[in-house]
C-alpha cells in the first residue's frame, strides 16, 4: 500500500477502482449507489482540504451543496438559464458566498468558522424551505433531465461514468493543490500559525482560497446529484448532511484524498448493507462508528497505511 | 483489516437474506419505502406497523390467489435522495411486483420516475395533489388531497353563513401546501381571506400573528392549516387572547395529542378528518362503520398505540392492492395496475375509493366527517 502515498498512486488507485467496479455490478441499483458515493466523495474531498490541511472545520458545507443544487433547479426552470450554465452559476455563487463569509471570519484565529458556517448553513436550508414559490418548499423541485449536445443523459451506468469523471478530475486538482506553494503553506500553517506567519505566508488568505475552493468542490457535488436524482429537496442542503460530510472526513481520514473516497464510501454504503438488521440499523450504525473511531483513530485511511508500512519494515 | 472483516460479515449476511427469499417461489413480493424514523416518522411508523401485522392477517388467512404475501420494507428516514435509492433497490434487487409506501410528498416524487421506468404499480402514502394531478398511469395514492379539506371546511362555513376570514398559516410543507390550496378554492365559496398570517414549524408564541388577526375588522372566523404542534399553539394562545371567533383547524392535528397539547383552549376548534378518528361515534348504519373499528381494533390491540389516520392510509394502499390482485388474478404488474384503475366501492379508512383513467384518488367530499372537539374528544360536528 506504500504506493498510495505518490500523487500518482492515489489517481491510479480511484481509476482502477472505477474501472473494476462495473464488471462486478449485476444490476442498476449498485451503479446508483457507486454514483452516490462518487458525489460525496467530490464534496469531501473539497471539505478535506478545508478540515486537513487548512486546519478549519465548516459545519455548513451541505448549504454550498445545496446552492449548487437548486442552481441546477431554479436556473432552467424559473430564469431559462442552460442548465450547465446554471450548475456553473451555482459553483461561482457557492465560492462567493464562501468569500464573504470567510472573509472577515477567517482574520480571527480558532474555530470562529465553523461557528459562522453553521449559521450560514441553516440560513440557506430555511431560505430553501421558506421560498417556495422559487424552491417548492419541503417538498423540493424536479430537475429537467440534462440533455447535453442533443443527448439525454440518463440512467444510473452513465450517471455512474459522468460523476466518476468529475470524481477523478477532482482527486487529481486536489492533489496538485496540496502539492502546489499553497499546500505547503497551508500545511505549515496547520502544524503552527505562528510559525507560518514568521514565514511569511498570509495565513487569513490561504485559509480564505481553501474555504473557497471547497465550497466549489460541493456545490459541483450538489449539481450532479441533482441532475441525477431529477429532484431536489431541502435535505441536501440541512444540518444533518453537513455533518454527515465532516463525518465522512474525520471516518476516512483527515488530509486524505483517498480517505475521502474511502470515507464516503463507508457511509454512503452501510446504511444498505445494514438494513438486513431491521429494527437494529441505526444501533448497528452507531456501532460501528465507534469501532471505527475507537481502533481507526486517525481515520481509515492513514491509520491502515501506517499500520501496513509498519508492518512490512 | 476490521474493516474489511466488518464488511464481509455484512456482505454475507444479506446474500444469505436474498438467497433464502429467492428459495421461497411462491409468493408475491411487495415493496415498501417508509419514512419510519427522522421529522415524518409520525406518518411512516404508524403504516409500518399497518403494513406488516395486515400483511401478517392476511398470509394467516391464506394470502392472495393462493399465495403468501412477501413484504419487503425500507425506512428512507423523510430524505428523498434515500427514497430513491431503495427505490431501486425494490425495482432491481427485491423484484417487487408492487410498491404501498412514500409517507411524504417529497419522497413520493423522487421514487415515482424509478417506478414508472420499471412499469410497477405504485400506491402513494402522501398528501401533495401534485402526486396524481397530473394523472401517472403507474401511480395511485390513497390519502385525501387538502385541496378536499380546504373544500370540506368552506363548505361548513358556508352553511354558517361565514364569508370573511383570517388565517394563520405553519411554513411546514403541509401548512405552505394547504395554504395556497385554501386560498385558491376560497373565491368558489364565496369566502374572503382579509389576514392572512404565517408562523415557522418550531415557534413557540403565535401571539403576535394572532393580535395582528384580532385587529383586522369584520373576521367570521378563522382557519389555522398546520402540523405538530404548531396549532397546539396557535389554539392555546387563541384562547388567551381571548378571540371569541370559531377557530377552524384542518386534518393535520387529526390525532389526540393535538386535544393533550391544547387541552381545554381545543374546546369548541372544528376540523374535518376521516371517519377513523370517531370510529365509536358512527352511526351503526354508516357503512363506513364496520371498516373503521376494525382496522382501530386491530391496529391498537397489537400496536399498542392510539390509532392515527396516516396508517389507516397504509391499510387503504394495501387492500385496494390486494383486491386488484384479486380480480386480476394474478399479481403481473400490467394487469395489477388496470384493475387498481378500476376499483369501485371500495370502503377504506378514509372513504369510498372510486377510481377511473382520470382520477387515481377515488376520493370524494364525503370522505371527511366534519368535528368539533367537545369535553377533551372528536365529536361529529352537527
Amino acid at each position: 500500500m506504500a504506493f498510495l502515498k505518490g500523487k500518482y498512486g492515489v489517481l491510479l488507485a480511484i481509476a482502477i477502482i472505477v474501472l473494476i467496479l462495473p464488471v462486478a455490478f449485476p444490476s442498476n441499483y449498485y451503479f446508483r449507489i457507486a454514483t452516490l458515493v462518487w458525489i460525496s466523495a467530490l464534496a469531501v474531498i473539497g471539505l478535506n482540504l478545508l478540515m486537513g490541511y487548512a486546519g478549519q472545520v465548516s459545519l455548513g458545507h451541505a448549504g454550498f451543496f445545496g446552492m449548487g443544487a437548486y442552481a441546477v433547479a431554479v436556473g432552467p426552470t424559473h430564469l431559462g438559464i442552460p442548465p450547465v450554465a446554471s450548475a456553473l452559476l451555482g459553483a461561482a455563487s457557492a465560492g462567493l458566498l464562501a468569500f464573504v463569509v470567510g472573509r472577515p471570519i477567517l482574520k480571527l484565529r480558532g474555530h470562529y468558522l465553523a461557528v459562522a458556517t453553521l449559521g450560514m448553513g441553516i440560513l440557506v436550508a430555511m431560505v430553501l424551505n421558506n421560498e417556495a414559490q422559487w424552491t417548492g418548499g419541503p417538498d423540493g423541485m424536479p430537475v429537467s433531465r440534462l440533455v447535453l449536445f442533443g443527448f439525454k443523459v440518463k440512467g444510473p451506468v452513465m450517471w455512474y461514468w459522468i460523476t466518476a469523471g468529475f470524481l477523478f478530475v477532482g482527486a487529481w486538482l486536489a492533489l496538485n493543490l496540496v502539492d502546489s506553494p499553497l499546500g505547503r503553506a497551508l500545511r505549515a500553517l496547520h502544524d503552527s500559525e505562528t510559525a507560518a506567519r514568521v514565514g511569511g505566508i498570509d495565513v487569513a488568505r490561504h485559509k480564505l482560497i481553501v474555504f473557497v475552493i471547497s465550497a466549489v468542490y460541493a456545490a459541483v457535488a450538489g449539481s450532479l446529484l441533482a441532475f441525477f436524482d431529477g429532484l431536489v429537496t431541502p435535505n441536501t442542503a440541512g444540518f444533518l448532511h453537513s455533518i454527515q460530510l465532516v463525518t465522512m472526513v474525520v471516518l476516512g481520514g483527515m488530509g486524505s484524498i483517498l480517505g475521502s473516497l474511502v470515507g464516503a464510501a463507508v457511509l454512503v454504503t452501510l446504511p444498505q448493507a445494514l438494513t438486513v438488521f431491521h429494527d437494529y440499523e441505526h444501533l448497528m450504525l452507531g456501532l460501528m462508528m465507534m469501532l471505527f473511531m475507537i481502533f481507526l483513530r486517525r481515520g481509515i485511511v492513514p491509520t491502515l497505511r501506517d499500520r501496513i508500512a509498519g508492518r512490512v519494515q | 483489516m476490521k474493516l474489511k472483516t466488518l464488511m464481509m460479515g455484512a456482505v454475507t449476511a444479506s446474500a444469505v437474506l436474498v438467497a433464502g427469499s429467492a428459495l421461497a417461489a411462491d409468493t408475491i413480493k411487495i415493496g415498501s419505502v417508509l419514512s419510519i424514523t427522522g421529522p415524518a416518522s409520525f406518518l411512516g411508523d404508524p403504516e409500518d406497523k399497518t403494513l406488516k401485522m395486515y400483511v401478517e392477517k392476511i398470509n394467516a388467512e391464506g394470502g392472495v390467489n393462493g399465495k403468501q404475501l412477501e413484504l419487503v420494507v425500507y425506512d428512507d428516514a423523510g430524505d428523498a435522495n434515500n427514497a430513491k435509492t431503495f427505490a431501486t433497490r425494490l425495482v432491481e434487487e427485491d423484484k417487487v411486483v408492487a410498491i404501498v409506501g412514500g409517507s411524504t410528498t417529497g419522497t413520493t416524487m423522487a421514487m415515482i420516475p424509478v417506478f414508472e421506468d420499471a412499469e410497477l404499480p405504485f400506491i402513494s402514502l402522501a398528501g401533495a395533489v401534485v402526486i396524481i394531478d397530473p394523472v401517472k398511469k403507474w401511480v395511485f395514492k390513497t390519502p385525501h388531497t387538502d385541496k378536499m379539506a380546504c373544500q370540506k371546511i368552506f363548505e361548513d362555513m358556508k352553511a354558517k353563513g361565514i364569508s370573511k376570514i383570517g388565517m394563520i398559516s405553519g411554513t411546514g410543507g403541509f401548512g405552505k401546501s394547504m395554504q395556497a390550496q385554501c386560498k385558491g378554492v376560497a373565491p368558489d365559496y364565496g369566502i374572503e381571506v382579509l389576514a392572512d398570517e404565517t408562523y415557522g414549524p418550531k415557534d413557540s408564541d403565535m401571539t403576535p400573528q394572532l393580535t395582528n388577526i384580532k385587529g383586522t375588522a369584520g373576521l367570521q372566523a378563522v382557519l389555522n392549516p398546520g402540523f405538530g404542534q404548531g396549532p397546539a399553539i396557535v389554539t392555546r394562545n387563541y384562547k388567551q387572547l381571548g378571540i371569541e371567533l370559531p377557530l377552524y383547524q384542518s386534518h393535520g392535528v387529526a390525532s389526540k395529542s393535538f386535544i393533550d397539547l391544547a387541552a381545554d383552549a381545543a374546546e369548541g376548534v372544528r376540523l374535518p378528518a376521516a371517519a377513523l378518528l370517531v370510529a365509536d361515534k358512527l352511526d351503526d348504519a354508516d357503512p363506513q362503520k364496520a371498516v373503521v373499528t376494525g382496522y382501530k381494533a386491530m391496529y391498537e390491540e397489537k400496536s399498542g398505540q392510539a390509532v392515527s389516520t396516516f396508517g389507516g392510509h397504509a391499510f387503504d394502499g394495501l387492500f385496494i392492492l390486494t383486491d386488484a390482485m384479486k380480480r386480476a388474478g394474478s399479481e403481473e404488474p400490467a394487469a395489477v395496475r388496470d384493475e387498481i384503475e378500476k376499483t369501485t366501492g371500495f370502503m377504506g379508512t378514509a372513504g369510498v375509493v372510486n377510481m377511473s383513467a382520470t382520477d387515481h384518488l377515488g376520493l370524494d367530499l364525503t370522505a371527511f366527517r366534519m368535528l368539533e372537539i367537545k369535553g377533551g374528544d372528536w365529536m361529529l360536528a352537527k
